[in-house]
């Protein structure tokens, strides 16, 4: 039952999806704590003043009493109007922070201090912007498992100037982090390519035999295009010769030979690892997970798609 | 614009910075000043000593107070205050206590919290100084106290800033609230305090005429220059000379002071009689004197519906006068009230201690006429003859006080004169007995009131005459005739006169008019503004019957003006940025049906150049309304004037424009 009306309550003024200017529907102002106590003071202050007919007492009490209504509008100000963007966030690995990056256009001439950002999870960040200043936040969200991870709700407030009213709002990121699996700590060292030890950058002096043809991917090394191939046919995609090493540079990680008795998350952990290595080490290399084989190459694309591969394996969509 | 990226720090529980401690230090320095002429003087002592001890640790790194000091400041401050004051409740306890709070909370700064504690407590004293003192200046010390407590609260809340921008930024923020003030208090319903007992200190320290008079006692108000009232007449004024504003009516003696006697505390609700004659009317603002007399000319013709009347004329109110009060009143001048006594006040109008003052009781046989009134004038005779001397140093009387006034000293103030000659009346045979209150008063002639002071207090004798009534007999008038002639100021020299009495320096006196007139304005519109100025400022300002109701409406709905006023103004700018983009999107909608339309990954420079490249006859126009977004967008200039521009650029294109390219 609460933990029901913590969700109906968690839904209350919606999910606004990005990129969003605040307009005065998305913003809300309650007073705050301090804005209670000073509610219960200006109470006290105005019996005082009728007990003791103070005339200035009561100009004091209306003074502070429209005090807080301009606090109000203040707040409401800070918020009104700002823009809020979203760029798509950088990959971690499990046990790091994801960082979602909330970008936040102030396109006033008045700067906006005092804005605090909260995700649940994430820590509470307090910015101020200067006028017509743009800067980005991240906020950063512990994680745990591989796989896409979803930003929660983002709540923008503020109590500035007074802190006795906060106006906030509320958006919804839609760019999902990719959470790498964990590097394996203490890993065994890279396996050994089939003709020659790990770690040997493979000659490359074209002595490979040419193998077969496929589709061209974009992590493809150029020099293995099949130009002429395709210069004969210029409306046909372009080709990549596939070559099998007599030279044995090649490297595959493959989830089918790592001991059964690890765990597929070990398993995909430790060949995490691995990819980082071979990328270190400047190796071609390839990954053979069940169901996807990504052709041996190397660079940071190709390191890439080997990490999301290995994130994404097994998981829905 | 600038591009920053920032990562996220960790934010805890904010302890307060050493700038936000500053600030609340300024908080309870704006805010205890005030109340530093009248806490009493240990407690000044503790609180500046905790102050600067507080100062030095911020200042210069001392160690703060422990917990234990801090108990037993409280302890033995709360043990001074109940000694001082005889209790812990009450609106002197309650400032000092409000005092030590504020101090001590100094020593206690660890979050934005606590700095919240000092905020309120910094308003609330605040409002207690209003306590003390509601003058104009007073009044404007405070706005500025108010300021910088503001000031103190934004820097709670935002990012560090200069002290003079968060000063600035409060004022701004108190501008703001000023209209949501004035429309609270004018509208907001004045309910007639106090809503609960107050102690008895409440209204210590007013000063005025007493219900009893013993020499010298008089003599000492008029040393004071305060104001007791003020009245406005319908009309002309009459002339000083006529004003007799009666108060206490004292006909009891006992040798040496004169007290009320029992016809004072038979109170009716009305008139005994009602008296006729042409009235004048007139409104008198009373300052508190803490005593529920009403002060009007003498003879009262029509009371106000909660004012009430003794048999022997005096005005009473419900209640003490504890703050200024306003009445209108009208008087028959001249007019001589109970014709009709009841013989039990005549009989007590009569009554003289058994013995002592001999010799005055011997001068009265002497007196006696054929007819009272014949006895009446030859008192007065008696004092005009003599050599009596008006003063207000007299000498002190011992025993038999009239005895040793008229046959040895023959010096004495107004009091002596009515004392003396209500009692040789009273020997003589005739009812007789002193009334006191003020005498004559000064016309402002700035704001046209009558200003009477502590000053014009008097005191004169009252006789009764079968077929007349009470007979009004101001003995000081035979001696001093210039005394009620012209007040206090030609008194004979060498007189220690009161100051503002003085008549030699004219521009002085008219310098003087001129700012008690302007407190007398404030008086009657910030400070006396109760129910009744309210209902007149509505009605004068065309509301018929304000009752409350329409008062709330009309609260409600000025409030939601500014409201609605202010929230114009919050969005306001974002509105001009609008219009900016607004007008971009014109200069683009006129060129884009001649297919010269803006493409999305082009700059506003880069665009124009293009565009300039096809058709040179709209280069001008179109680069001059580039550049014109471009640096209202990008740059500095007031994107409202260059949207103004921007949209005469863009109808100027839509003209140029033809013929189009098909």
């Amino acid at each position: 039952m609460r933990e029901a009306i913590r969700r109906w309550l968690a839904t209350l003024g919606g999910s606004p999806a990005l990129p969003l200017t605040l307009d005065r529907r998305r913003i809300f102002v309650l007073p705050t704590g301090p804005g209670l106590a000073f509610g219960c003071a200006l109470l006290a202050m105005l019996l005082t003043a009728i007990n003791y007919t103070l005339s200035l007492g009561f100009a004091l009490v209306f003074m502070l009493a429209g005090l807080g209504q301009v606090a109000l509008l203040h707040a409401f100000r800070n918020l009104y109007a700002l823009k809020l963007r979203e760029t798509v966030p950088e990959p971690v690995f499990a046990g790091q922070h994801a960082g979602f990056p909330l970008w936040l256009d102030n396109d006033a001439s008045r700067p906006r201090p005092a804005l605090q950002l909260s995700m649940p999870g994430a820590d509470r960040v307090t910015i101020d912007l200067a006028p017509k200043q743009s800067r980005v936040v991240l906020l950063n969200v512990p994680t745990t498992r591989r796989g896409w991870l979803s930003p929660a709700r983002v709540t923008l407030d503020t109590r500035y100037p007074l802190g006795l009213i906060r106006a906030w709002s509320y958006a919804k990121p839609a760019q999902r982090c990719l959470v790498l699996p964990k590097p394996e700590s203490g890993r065994p060292p890279l396996p050994a390519t089939a003709a020659g030890e790990a770690g040997v950058r493979p000659s490359g002096d074209g002595s490979e035999e040419f193998a077969s043809l496929r589709d061209h991917r974009a992590a493809d090394s150029p020099r293995h295009v099949a130009w002429k191939t395709s210069a004969r046919t210029p409306d046909a995609p372009l080709l990549t010769k596939q070559f099998e090493g007599s030279d044995g540079g090649d490297l595959w990680l493959d989830l089918a030979q790592l001991p059964a008795t690890l765990s597929l998350e070990q398993q995909l952990s430790r060949l995490t690892g691995w990819v980082i290595d071979a990328d270190a080490a400047g190796l071609h290399y390839g990954l053979a997970l069940p169901g996807t084989r990504i052709a041996p190459a190397s660079g940071p694309a190709h390191r890439a798609r080997a990490l999301r591969a290995l994130a994404l394996h097994g998981l829905p969509t | 614009m600038k591009w920053r990226r920032m990562t996220a720090p960790k934010v805890a529980a904010e302890p307060l910075d050493q700038a936000r401690i500053a600030w609340l230090m300024a908080v309870a320095a704006c805010a205890l000043v005030p109340h530093g002429s009248h806490l009493p003087g240990w407690l000044i002592a503790v609180a500046a000593l905790l102050f600067t001890w507080r100062l030095a640790q911020w200042k210069l790194g001392w160690p703060g107070a422990s917990g234990l000091v801090k108990l037993l400041v409280v302890v033995a401050c709360c043990a001074g205050v109940s000694l001082t004051f005889g209790r812990l409740f009450g609106r002197e306890p309650g400032v000092a206590l409000l005092t030590l709070m504020l101090v001590l909370k100094l020593h206690e700064l660890r979050s934005t919290r606590d700095g919240h504690t000092v905020v309120l407590l910094g308003y609330f004293m605040l409002l207690t100084a209003f306590l003390y003192s509601q003058t104009p200046a007073m009044a404007a010390a405070l706005g500025v106290s108010m300021t910088v407590i503001t000031a103190a609260l934004i820097a709670l809340t935002g990012p560090p800033a200069a002290p003079r921008a968060l000063l600035r930024h409060a004022a701004w923020m108190m501008a703001q609230a000023l209209p949501f003030m004035l429309v609270l208090f004018v509208l907001f319903p004045r309910v007639p305090g106090p809503l609960w007992g107050l102690p008895l200190d409440a209204w210590s320290g007013t000063s005025g005429l007493s219900d009893s008079m013993a020499p010298g006692s008089i003599s000492q108000l008029s040393l004071s220059g305060a104001i007791a009232f003020r009245a406005r007449f319908e009309g002309d004024a009459p002339p000083a000379r006529d004003l007799y504003w009666r108060g206490p009516v004292l006909s009891a003696f006992d040798g040496r002071t004169w007290r009320q006697g029992s016809s004072a505390q038979r109170i009716g609700d009305g008139l005994p009689h009602p008296v006729p004659g042409r009235a004048l009317g007139y409104e008198v603002t009373l300052e508190p004197h803490n005593r529920n007399w009403l002060f009007a000319l003498e003879t009262v013709a029509t009371l106000p519906a909660d004012v009430r009347v003794s048999d022997d004329w005096q005005l009473l109110g419900r209640d003490g006068v504890r703050t200024r009060r306003r009445d209108r009143f009208e008087s028959v001048l001249g007019a001589r009230p109970g014709i009709e006594e009841w013989s039990g006040h005549l009989d007590a109008a009569r009554q003289l201690p058994r013995d002592g003052n001999p010799r005055a009781r011997q001068l009265a046989q002497t007196l006696r006429a054929a007819s009272p009134a014949d006895t009446v004038a030859a008192g007065l005779r008696l004092f005009r003859r003599e050599a009596f001397v008006y003063t207000l140093t007299p000498p002190l009387l011992g025993e038999d006080g009239i005895d040793a006034f008229l046959f040895d000293t023959r010096r004495g103030f107004c009091e002596h004169y009515a004392g003396a000659f209500v009692f040789l009346m009273r020997a003589a045979g005739l009812p007789a007995r002193v009334v006191t209150g003020y005498q004559g008063g000064e016309r402002n002639e700035v704001d046209d009131y009558v200003v009477v002071r502590q000053s014009d207090a008097h005191a004169w004798a009252e006789v009764w005459l079968e077929g007349e009534g009470w007979r009004r007999v101001d003995p000081t008038a035979a001696i001093l005739p210039s005394r009620i002639e012209r007040g206090l100021a030609d008194l004979p020299a060498g007189e220690p006169v009161p100051f503002v009495a003085r008549v030699d320096l004219g521009w002085l006196r008219s310098l003087r008019h001129q700012w008690e007139a302007a407190n007398n304005a404030w008086n009657q519109w910030v400070l006396s503004y109760d129910q009744q100025k309210q209902r007149e400022l509505l009605s004068r300002l065309g509301m018929t019957q304000p009752d409350w109701r329409l008062m709330t409406i009309w609260l409600a709905s000025l409030c939601a003006l500014f409201a609605l006023a202010l929230t114009m103004w919050a969005m306001r700018r974002s509105v001009s940025a609008d219009a900016l983009a607004r007008a971009w999107t014109a200069v683009d909608r006129a060129l884009r049906p001649a297919g010269l339309g803006r493409e999305a990954w082009e700059g506003p420079l880069d665009y124009a150049a293009r565009v300039g490249r096809l058709r040179p006859d709209l280069a001008p126009t179109l680069a001059q309304a580039c550049r014109l977004y471009a640096d209202a967008r990008y740059g500095a200039a007031p994107p409202a004037a260059a949207a103004r521009e921007l949209k005469a650029c863009a109808r100027a294109l839509r003209r140029q424009r033809i013929p189009p390219r098909r």
